[in-house]
């Protein structure tokens, strides 16, 4: 039944100091620094309430909870008053009920009286407390009111209807307190107070559409369109976001089997009852038009789709890849498994593989983003995975963010450092654009390092040097917890004049000061910890950044303990999981490799099959094995490589190539163009499994419908593999991950049930962390001591030259996530209606570019057309841009260039030129021709 | 128009910066345009929305072109008992237009405003920083061709003037007398003995809420933080009140000195005076007088004041939202706990008093808390400069000790009414302070003796009305003064005082009956009882002294 959170009006103090009072006779304890609303909330003594919310601060403006202190005259604000010893309280008395009716009949009096049609009739706390303090009368006639204040529809998700606020400021306050924003203030004082925000309405504001405020809306002032359509939901299911590695928790709430809102769940662990755009309401895209629920095949990637049974297509592929395996040998089909469907389906596909396959051509796509970080940081600490918790952040006394932009990507997490930073923590950006976090409301950074594009490692070397020679070295950490020979072949290394700030200087661009300044700031905190993204592992030197990184956070004695710690912002909902469940081709699940000869063994046993013992294809080597005729089979789960990998021509070219290529997916997607077996797919709100966040917490989905297309994803990849030849019989999600847990160490006390017990669980969580690992490396490295290993810069081979002399770095933004699959589906394209390129006004100037231009990217590997968004966020001799629009066709100009150690493409170097453009190029001609002549091949209704 | 950075630029590090600098750009243009909002958003590094937030709390803050010539006319009580509703009357019918509206060229406007501190010389109006006193419907027309005409407020020449005593007889801003009359010892005396002084005293805040001063002082003393700060209350908008204006324009230094004892025994490093707009000449003399003592080493790196100066809203009076203000923020009231003196400024301990409470420091420093409490009478220890006006003879400041009787007061000061008619009302303590009928004439002037008929001497402003005042009139503005100030964050002030004013409409229009102050009488409990701060919770007690005292007003029967 779930719903309603009980809300004890204002926040938990965590104080070892307990205090004894007095409320209405009944003795209570609770911390020192608690308010008298609190503790008597959670005695069962409730205090009527209106502008207090336990999300928020305290504010003392309804003036319904008054209570009376001592037998004294003079009431106060039981949310605004703490505890104090031996005090005693009133909370219920004939003048305390006489003033709160007056109160009310002042609220009252200047709201309008349509209760039983309005959109909050039964989830409206006016509503309550009205009742509650045994409102009568309405004695003031006919006065001033707001009843004819217009509506405000232009958000595409919630309305704003100033006529019903009561003027709490709970929604100002959540967007200031929790979103960290400030796109709402109150207009005007006095009677005229409304709630407002900087321009015209919402949609044209500064709000970034978090729904926080319309969570905290306590009427129907700020109300979501979906209830309002629909009526307040009558239960809900705790499930977990589908959309960034945060891992939000949410309740869906339903109306039968149909989600009428999606609500930030106050006990998710990762997201502490807030969210952003995407998972709060672009949730539509699971019932869009576009979604294909039957099974369908065709026998070339021209012919017309057929739909049919799941026998007939599970049979059709089955043949298809046996009878080419038969042909082409053993290593000429694989897989590629999704980082955003559940652990269980995953596990499954790469048993499949492994398995029914008889190979090990299986690989993920953390393969194109943080495969870097899985590699450098298990060679220096001895765990493929970040090292904190998000509420770590609250400890740090800085914080270095390098390569990521949380506030459009982790916007829930961006949120919490942003409270952080205004509490007094410092920040340092070094990225090569002026990201949000950078400067904006209430936050500034202390040194930004805008570096050119493929310059961190040098970065980082600087870093040391500087650190070193100001003697800021945490000797007893390095002592202690690391391997003194590779610490002192580093030390040597570092303090090398290549890498000192100055000769740095000249290679990043960034002026040698503030490197210094930087670098200093950093080493000498309490608390340093650092947190990254794409834009240091998607480069060719990704995995050495990771290293140097790590060593940093060693040198500094930043590990182990709260407020620290390297922290890769893992993008997927899932990417986390998808590596621990072994999607690659060297690494067994729990990150052993398949040559270890005891590790196969376990599997062996246990799946009663000989593992293929050698490591097989990585996703760029089953590319090329296309293209020169070996590789011939692939199953793709839930990724669209036509779109989101490098070298958009490369992939065209090897899919064109392959004679069965399967999807399983929600939509017809790029990919899908070129297959020849589409399984569909179901979405969050339809699986039965666990995600794992960029924090390793394992987390719940719950399914809120039943499937829409007849089968369970992993049932699906279960009856393929039966086709081929190995008997796989899962009845359940639980009992998968009941295998799970079996075979990889770092998992084996999680079950469903034990999820259900706990929330969510950060592994590893075994004998030896029964209840989980929310930071790692407390005592010693996974490893044992930790390692440095010597970072030396080399530069990527793709410079600016002058044929092609700007460089092209990409990103995402708020509110659309990746290749848009998702997110192109609902309402968020009103706010992204297609990628930009965006350009310094003196690189625009030059060559003739105007403001909204289209112009024309180049690269040595492609072309493609967009428009030019003039901004000053780059610097000179740098451009951006997205690629959440298909058509863009962003990846038809990036490159074959990779990360040396594990292939992870490096999308955030291209050299480019820019000109102005009158055309589409030809690679996106081909693209509409395609899509329209594929649309023509669906099976006709 | 010019570029806005360059207008807001001197004002990025100031605290308080964000009004200043929009106050700075309607000096420059006049109003503040959408460019102007998103640069100070931009410069300030805040939101768009905040700025917004901003702009639309303060009355100075003005987002359309004014017109050439501005009338703003003090509506406030004192005005009011002195003429101003005829005078507003005669303006806008000479003007062919409704208070609160321009002509149609942009030519004229007309405003009101609440209080320039000449209340002794009413009714008074500003026009662009001038002040115009002494006002009748016959210099409407030299008002529309602008003669400036400000009429001096007379210090009645009282003995025992203990702050009052330089002002008129010395340059306000000549340093060396000031010293020469023992200003600024060299050698100070402690921390601790200015503390033990105080408290010996007996001084209480003089602002209005009387609370005793050296409580203040001890508990931000206690205070342990490294970053403390003082801040003087010169907002003084209640109507009737001119005290603080005129040892601000008199004596400047006394303020100064005063504030600087005051942070040397709490600790406090900076400090701050919050002074409303509608004090130009105040605004002139106090820079210049900062000036000065900075350049004599009176302030220096160890202790220095800032002058602030506010944007047209009364409730910044109120201590909680003078910080807020100061924090360049909306003046919205805080709750409290916290005390200011624990988390004030910036979360830091704040000492906040009221100017004349600080002006009457030196004093008790070079002659002893004892020697003070000999003064006036019981609790009610020094002196207070009472300031009389309305409708009478003689208005003015008239420092006295506690103690002597109103009617005697009235008499001996005030010379009968202006008008010649006879006195009918009193109002005592500003626009939230009780009417008093002549049955009370014979109260004392102590805090005790006005307490014990429902009344408070506040911040000494006593206000004369003849017997052509109307107390439903007078109750209505009551209501609708605290509807046109009010923050708006609380619920019974912003909602109650509309409904109240609407009230005292009807009763008006309609007549008075049982029910109708009922609902008044529940209406004021509710306001009293529950009202976040006292702008709310004090308005009441016009409206029931009205009531209570004036029952004909009312039509009601004995």
């Amino acid at each position: 039944m779930q719903l309603g959170d009980r809300d004890l009006g204002t926040r938990q103090v965590n104080n070892t100091t307990i205090v004894t009072l007095e409320i209405n006779g009944e003795t209570v304890r609770a911390p020192a620094g608690t308010s008298i609303m609190r503790a008597a909330a959670e005695a069962g003594i409730p205090i009527p309430k209106l502008c207090a919310t336990d999300s928020l601060e305290a504010f003392g403006s309804c003036r319904m909870c008054l209570v009376q202190l001592d037998g004294k005259p003079g009431l106060v604000s039981s949310c605004t008053q703490p505890v104090q010893q031996d005090l005693r309280v009133v909370t219920q008395n004939d003048e305390i009920a006489r003033l709160r009716r007056g109160v009310m009949e002042l609220y009252i009096s200047d709201h309008p009286l349509d209760c039983l049609t309005c959109a909050a009739n039964g989830d409206c706390e006016l509503q309550d407390v009205a009742g509650q303090v045994g409102l009568r009368d309405v004695r003031y006639a006919d006065g001033s009111n707001h009843d004819n204040d217009r509506i405000d529809t232009s958000n595409p998700y919630f309305t704003y209807d100033p006529s019903k606020c009561i003027v709490c400021s709970r929604c100002v306050r959540a967007c200031e307190e929790v979103q960290g924003t400030f796109a709402l203030t109150i207009d005007g004082r006095g009677f005229a107070s409304r709630v407002a925000t900087g321009a015209e309405d919402f949609f044209a504001s500064e709000c970034v559409s978090c729904g926080a405020c319309v969570q905290a809306c306590p009427t129907a002032t700020l109300m979501e369109k979906s209830v309002i359509d629909h009526g307040v939901p009558d239960r809900s299911i705790v499930t977990t976001c589908a959309y960034c590695g945060v891992g939000c928790s949410f309740k869906a709430e339903m109306k039968g089997d149909q989600v009428v809102r999606m609500m930030p769940w106050k006990d998710g662990k990762a997201n502490h009852g807030h969210s952003c755009v995407k998972g709060r309401f672009a949730w539509g895209y699971a019932n869009h038009q576009d979604r294909i629920t039957e099974p369908m095949i065709r026998n070339g990637i021209t012919d017309q789709w057929q739909i049919v049974s799941w026998d007939e297509a599970i049979q059709f592929a089955a043949n298809r890849l046996t009878g080419i395996q038969k042909e082409h040998g053993q290593f000429s089909i694989g897989g590629i498994t999704s980082s955003r469907c559940t652990n269980e389906e995953v596990w499954v596909v790469q048993k499949m593989i492994r398995a029914a396959f008889n190979n090990n051509n299986v690989d993920t796509c953390a393969r194109v983003c943080h495969s870097p970080t899985g590699y450098g940081l298990k060679q220096t600490f001895g765990t493929s995975a970040g090292t904190q918790h998000f509420d770590s952040v609250t400890e740090a006394d800085v914080i270095m963010i390098i390569g990521a932009n949380p506030t459009d990507a982790h916007p829930v997490f961006a949120s919490q450092i942003k409270r952080r930073v205004r509490d007094g923590a410092k920040l340092i950006v070094i990225d090569p654009r002026q990201i949000d976090l950078v400067r904006s409301a209430h936050i500034e950074a202390s040194y930004h390092l805008p570096l050119l594009p493929g310059t961190n490692v040098p970065m980082m070397n600087a870093f040391a040097h500087v650190l070193i020679n100001e003697g800021l070295l945490d000797e007893n950490f390095v002592r202690e917890r690391c391997d003194l020979e590779s610490f002192n072949a580093w030390q040597e290394f570092a303090t090398q004049e290549e890498n000192s700030p100055a000769a740095v200087a000249k290679i990043t661009g960034v002026p040698e000061e503030d490197i210094r300044l930087a670098a200093k700031l950093f080493a000498a905190a309490g608390n340093g910890a650092i947190y990254y993204g794409l834009g240091v592992t998607e480069h060719s030197q990704g995995s050495t950044m990771v290293m140097a990184m790590a060593n940093l956070a060693m040198a500094t004695g930043n590990i182990g303990r709260m407020g620290v710690g390297v922290n890769p912002l893992r993008g997927q909902n899932n990417v986390q999981g998808s590596c621990d469940m072994g999607s690659f081709p060297h690494e067994l699940p729990g990150y052993r490799s398949v040559t270890d000869d005891a590790a196969r063994g376990e599997f062996d046993r246990h799946w009663g099959v000989s593992l293929h013992n050698e490591p097989g294809l990585r996703i760029p080597n089953m590319l090329d094995d296309a293209c020169a005729g070996t590789f011939k089979g692939l199953y793709i789960q839930g990724e669209d490589i036509a779109q989101s990998d490098p070298n958009t021509l490369h992939v065209e070219a090897a899919l064109t190539n392959m004679e069965c290529v399967i999807v399983q997916d929600l939509f017809l997607n790029e990919t899908a163009k070129f297959a020849h077996v589409f399984l569909p797919g179901t979405s969050f709100l339809e699986k039965d499994g666990t995600f794992i966040n960029a924090e390793r917490r394992i987390n719940r989905v719950r399914p809120v419908m039943k499937t829409q297309t007849g089968m369970a994803e992993w049932e699906v990849t279960q009856a393929l593999a039966n086709a081929m030849g190995y008997a796989m019989s899962y009845s359940t999600s639980a009992e998968i991950m009941d295998e799970i847990a079996q075979l990889t160490p770092s998992f084996t006390n999680v079950s469903f049930d034990f999820l259900d017990e706990h929330g969510s669980v950060q592994w590893p969580c075994n004998a030896s962390a029964p209840e989980g690992t929310p930071i790692m490396h407390v005592d010693g490295f996974v490893r044992g001591k930790g390692l440095f290993i010597l970072t030396d810069y080399q530069p990527t081979s793709e410079t600016a030259n002058r044929k092609f002399p700007l460089l092209l770095t990409t990103g995402r933004i708020l509110s659309q996530y990746n290749v848009g699959a998702q997110t192109r589906r609902t309402e968020n394209v009103r706010w992204l209606e297609e990628d930009t390129l965006e350009i310094h006004p003196a690189d625009a100037e030059v060559r003739g570019i105007k403001n909204h231009d289209w112009v024309s990217i180049r690269s040595r590997i492609g072309e493609i057309t967009l428009r030019a968004d003039i901004s000053e966020r780059v610097a000179i001799g740098v451009v951006y841009t997205t690629f959440h629009h298909p058509m863009t066709g962003t990846n038809v100009v990036t490159t074959e260039l990779s990360d040396w150690a594990t292939d992870c493409p490096e999308y955030k170097v291209t050299a480019v030129e820019i000109s102005p453009a009158n055309h589409r190029s030809a690679w996106q001609e081909k693209f509409i021709s395609r899509r329209d002549q594929q649309i023509d091949l669906l099976p006709v209704e | 128009m010019n570029n806005p950075a360059t207008i807001i630029e001197p004002h990025r590090n100031q605290t308080g910066g964000t009004i200043s600098a929009l106050r700075a750009l309607v000096l420059a243009n006049g109003y503040i345009r959408d460019v102007d909002q998103k640069t100070v958003a931009e410069l300030f590094n805040i939101s768009q929305a905040e700025v917004r937030g901003i702009v639309s709390f303060y009355a100075d803050l003005r987002t359309d072109p004014p017109a050439n010539k501005i009338i703003q006319v003090c509506q406030a009580e004192a005005c009011q008992a002195s003429g101003c509703r005829s005078l507003t009357a005669t303006l806008e019918n000479r003007l062919n237009i409704a208070m609160g509206e321009s002509t149609p060229d942009n030519e004229f406007a007309l405003e009101n405003v609440y209080c320039l501190g000449h209340c002794a010389n009413g009714p008074a109006a500003m026009i662009a920083g001038a002040i115009y006193t002494n006002l009748s419907s016959a210099d409407v027309d030299a008002l529309m061709t602008g003669k400036p005409d400000t009429a001096p407020t007379e210090i009645v020449e009282t003995n025992n003037r203990l702050i009052f005593n330089r002002c008129g007889r010395v340059d306000p801003l000549d340093f060396d007398a000031y010293r020469a009359e023992g200003g600024f010892p060299a050698a100070p005396i402690s921390a601790e003995s200015v503390l033990s002084e105080i408290r010996n005293s007996g001084l209480r805040g003089r602002g209005g809420a009387g609370f005793p001063a050296h409580v203040k002082w001890q508990t931000v003393a206690d205070q342990l933080d490294n970053q403390k700060y003082i801040v003087c209350n010169a907002d003084e908008g209640d109507s009737g009140t001119f005290a603080d204006r005129l040892i601000m324009e008199g004596d400047p230094f006394l303020l100064i000195e005063g504030m600087a004892i005051a942070a040397r025994a709490v600790g406090a490093s900076k400090g701050f005076i919050y002074l409303r707009s509608e004090y130009p000449k105040a605004a002139r003399i106090l820079t210049e007088a900062l000036q000065i003592a900075q350049r004599e080493g009176a302030l220096n790196e160890s202790f220095d004041i800032a002058l602030f100066i506010g944007a047209g809203a009364y409730i910044c009076g109120e201590e909680t939202s003078l910080l807020e203000s100061l924090e360049g923020k909306r003046g919205i009231v805080r709750a409290k706990p916290p005390l200011p003196a624990i988390e004030g400024l910036f979360g830091k301990p704040t000492l906040v008093h009221n100017v004349i409470t600080l002006c009457s420091v030196p004093w008790i420093i070079n002659n002893g808390g004892e020697a003070y409490r000999r003064f006036g009478v019981g609790h009610s220890t020094g002196t207070m400069p009472f300031q009389l006006s309305g409708n009478v003879q003689r208005g003015g400041l008239i420092e006295l000790p506690f103690g002597m009787p109103l009617g005697e007061f009235l008499d001996t000061y005030g010379r009968g009414t202006r008008s010649g008619r006879p006195i009918k009302a009193v109002q005592i303590g500003g626009p939230l302070g009780a009417y008093l009928s002549r049955e009370h004439l014979d109260t004392p002037l102590t805090y005790e003796a006005m307490a014990a008929i429902g009344a408070g001497i506040g911040h000494g402003g006593i206000v004369v009305f003849d017997d052509t005042v109307d107390l439903i009139e007078q109750a209505k503005y009551a209501f609708a003064f605290c509807e046109h100030e009010s923050c708006g964050k609380c619920t019974p002030c912003r909602i109650g005082s509309v409904r109240g004013r609407e009230l005292m409409e009807d009763i008006q229009k309609n007549g008075c009956t049982k029910e109708k102050l009922i609902l008044v009488k529940d209406l004021c409990e509710v306001m009293e009882k529950t009202s976040l701060c006292q702008m709310g919770g004090m308005t009441p007690i016009p409206v029931v002294s009205a009531i209570r005292h004036f029952p004909d007003d009312f039509g009601l029967e004995q």
